[in-house]
């Protein structure tokens, strides 16, 4: 049992799609003619229209597919979650909540949450009543995420929480975070980290949004001053944050690669079961150019490595299901969706043209030269392709690790960055 | 390797890997390369064809069967382990020619001609790929024009594999502008075949000439005009065999070359030990990955005559033909200057990867057919 193979009485796969198929249709609203969720998602509004969609979903029997039923969830297979996404292409979905509130943070409330923590708080994420999001980086480190210098001091039955966290996405919408914060200064980096929840808005946590090169504000840095946290809202162990952080992480390498079964609904962009269908064609035709012979070879080639990339995700999921690759596998089609999204960027610039450039407002080759400005970022977000090439080749291929001159020395004699000081 | 092997299929694939390891392991095939004229001993191939490599892909009607219900998937494995021993033997030409008898053929002809392919005793070949033709299902242009009710067969086919040795051979040819494919026996006046050189050491191929060849209607494969369905399931069939021996070859390569950076040391460490070179590795094993993923995919697609198979195995031909030679040279590049020499074993592999990749479409070629599939349409340069 489980979410890859079905338990006795559950629905029929192809019954489980008509039955979706028709509902869709009667419940959700369509896409506009040319419209994507992708485009849905940059909208300031995005965040209250995803709760109210996924209400729809929720109160459908549609939410969660892949959850646990004791959580609000529906106790179904990665295949039903996988034709439901194919069904719900037409229509407008809370794509927003995928990644992290379904993907990332559900699953390791479930992995690690006591069971008064995962009653209070996985069905409402389920509903789209709370949106998560995870603290982990700071200003100070970026790929080095155990040198984290946010501190929280127990004091009594509370943790007194201080300090910076950034690359939040979307924090300013959401409700919760999954916090690490430094609890133990005198332990190794590794060993003296707890993991909180922590409700965003309230005294003494400023959220600012940051602006990013193509314009977006999506991303945040968060202020703690001061901020009290009761001791029952630790997850996991205290100073075992670093268990739990892992785990998160090894959820946010499945969700941004594709893999994750709690993924519901495309984006129209990569990396999304392959359900998503790609511009490209419509960029060529846009810019004149669809009968280059140069073109094609690009146009085709996007199409390869996508297709590709969803052959991988199969393939790199079951054999971390059936232990022929370890956990850490989850990097190979992590690595492989950001380097395949800096060639898709490539790509789509060569075919823009001079349309990347100029453009007249609302065309497709000014949309590409934009987001060519953000090639990097999915190579950046949860670790950077660096970091995962540094995990496959000593976790899956069983390489020398690298050396580390904080090995198993306390923390507080470690050389490390200094706190950020705040903007004023 | 598919990851969803049935036991019986994990039996077939090891029984094969062990026959192969056991009779023509690399100084084997060295040394066939120089005094075997086909590559191979023929005692060696019917050994073969008695372990199934003939049969896969031939129905139990026809006196052939598959191991797991999926003759093509079980195929693949021995084209797999085929290319992790750079092995000899024709067997894209005579899985390709067998599968078209048992499919398109008539009864007379079946009985003429597939109890000989399955024992081994005979060889067959396609003739699809024609001189300055990349060889894709479109591109034929040899005729057969109609004399009452016979054909004269006029053209070149190359390169053909195994031509040399081929007693008969399936030829694509077009009738009055369509194309019909022919069942042409070797000895059949007019035709003749020229050897060719070729980068592998020990698969052969040559040059078929059809100088006014006159066949009768019973060499008719199928209908006359009606052969273009033939000719993209046989395509099919060859791409996805072709890109299980490149899978074989890359996954092989890969692994001895990340043993040699285990046992080499420079500056008192293991080659392994070099973050430089770590994610170098870290790359050719997404890579491989990826290729195993998408070499798996085009087959289930082509075993199940699936509707995406056209598009399937030109991804799976476009990717792989692209990375395979990139992630050996790569290897050859982590072993130094012993990489580069005759008596080192990994140019026997690019060899057979270059072979792989060049024929039946290059990735451009297949990248052009995906592109088509979408509704771009290109200048094609002939």
């Amino acid at each position: 049992m489980g979410i890859e193979t079905a338990e006795e009485g559950t629905e029929d796969l192809e019954a489980f799609r008509l039955r979706a198929r028709a509902w869709l249709a009667d419940n959700m609203p369509r896409l506009k003619e040319g419209q994507t969720n992708h485009h849905l998602m940059a909208l300031d509004e995005m965040g209250t229209r995803a709760r109210e969609l996924q209400r729809i979903l929720f109160d459908g029997g549609f939410a969660g597919l892949c959850f646990p039923k004791e959580y609000g969830g529906q106790g179904l297979t990665r295949a039903h979650q996988i034709a439901f996404t194919q069904e719900t292409a037409p229509y407008e979905m809370p794509v927003v909540l995928n990644i992290p509130t379904f993907s990332i943070l559900a699953p390791t409330l479930l992995d690690f949450g006591t069971e008064e923590q995962k009653q209070a708080h996985v069905p409402k994420m389920i509903s789209g009543e709370e949106m998560w999001v995870q603290f982990l980086s700071e200003p100070s480190g970026g790929s080095d995420l155990a040198s984290l210098i946010t501190r929280a001091t127990r004091d009594g039955d509370v943790f007194i929480l201080n300090g910076s966290k950034i690359w939040s996405s979307g924090a300013f919408r959401c409700d919760y975070a999954m916090c690490l914060a430094r609890t133990d200064w005198h332990a190794p980096k590794h060993r003296g980290l707890t993991m909180f929840m922590i409700k965003i808005h309230q005294p003494g946590i400023d959220v600012q949004q940051i602006k990013m090169s193509n314009g977006s504000n999506e991303f945040c840095q968060e202020f703690f001053d001061d901020v009290a946290i009761p001791i029952e809202d630790v997850i996991g162990e205290i100073n075992d944050g670093w268990t739990v952080a892992s785990r998160l992480l090894f959820h946010e390498r499945d969700a941004v690669g594709g893999g994750s079964p709690y993924l519901s609904g495309s984006s129209g962009g990569r990396g999304d079961h392959g359900a998503g269908r790609s511009d490209l064609i419509e960029l060529a035709r846009a810019s004149g150019r669809a009968s280059d012979p140069r073109v094609i070879q690009l146009v085709a080639e996007a199409r390869v490595n996508d297709l590709v990339g969803a052959q991988l995700i199969g393939r790199v999921t079951h054999a971390i299901n059936s232990g022929a690759l370890p956990g850490p596998g989850g990097s190979l089609h992590r690595l492989y969706a950001a380097t395949n999204s800096e060639r898709q960027a490539d790509i789509a610039l060569e075919i823009a043209g001079a349309g990347a450039a100029v453009w007249e407002d609302g065309d497709l080759a000014g949309l590409k030269g934009v987001e060519f400005l953000q090639r990097q970022s999915g190579s950046l977000g949860g670790g950077s392709n660096e970091m995962q090439r540094n995990i496959i080749s000593e976790r899956v291929l069983g390489m020398p690790r690298e050396f580390a001159a904080d090995k198993d020395r306390p923390f507080d004699e470690v050389l490390h960055n200094a706190s950020p000081s705040r903007p004023t | 390797m598919d990851l969803e092997l049935t036991d019986d299929q994990g039996l077939f694939r090891e029984t094969t890997a062990k026959y192969i390891e056991r009779t023509c392991p690399l100084s084997t095939v060295r040394e066939w390369a120089e005094k075997e004229p086909a590559g191979y001993p023929t005692a060696w191939w019917r050994q073969g064809a008695e372990l199934g490599w003939t049969s896969l892909l031939v129905s139990e009607d026809d006196g052939g069967g598959s191991v797991s219900g999926h003759g093509l998937l079980d195929l693949t494995l021995v084209a797999e382990v085929m290319g992790h021993w750079v092995s000899p033997g024709p067997l894209l030409p005579t899985n390709v020619v067998a599968a078209a008898l048992s499919e398109f053929a008539t009864e007379a002809q079946k009985e003429r001609y597939l109890p000989g392919l399955l024992s081994g005793e005979n060889i067959a070949t396609w003739c699809l790929a024609e001189p300055r033709h990349p060889g894709l299902p479109d591109a034929v242009t040899l005729t057969a024009a109609r004399r009452g009710d016979e054909f004269v067969l006029s053209g070149k086919k190359a390169p053909a594999e195994a031509a040399a040795e081929a007693g008969f051979f399936v030829v694509a040819a077009l009738v009055d502008g369509a194309v019909t494919q022919f069942v042409v026996e070797a000895d059949t006046p007019g035709v003749s075949v020229v050897a060719a050189e070729g980068i592998d050491l020990v698969r052969r191929f040559a040059t078929v000439s059809f100088d006014n060849v006159v066949v009768g209607p019973q060499a008719v494969l199928g209908d006359v005009g009606g052969a273009a369905p033939q000719i993209e399931r046989l395509f099919e069939l060859a791409v996805a065999l072709q890109c299980a021996s490149m899978v074989g070859v890359t996954d092989h390569v890969l692994a001895f070359t990340l043993a040699y950076s285990f046992d080499r040391y420079s500056f008192g460490r293991p080659l392994a030990s070099y973050q430089a070179l770590k994610h170098r590795f870290a790359d050719m094993k997404l890579w491989t990955e990826a290729c195993l993923g998408t070499s798996a995919a085009a087959a289930r697609a082509v075993d199940g005559r699936s509707e995406k198979a056209f598009e399937l195995v030109s991804v799976a031909k476009s990717y792989i033909g692209d990375k395979a030679p990139v992630i050996l040279q790569d290897c050859v590049q982590l072993h130094g200057g012993i990489g580069v020499t005759w008596d080192h074993d990994l140019h026997l592999y690019i060899r057979r990867v270059v072979q792989d990749r060049s024929l039946f479409g290059t990735p451009y070629d297949h990248r052009e057919r995906i592109a088509r599939g979408l509704g771009l349409e290109g200048d094609r340069g002939h």
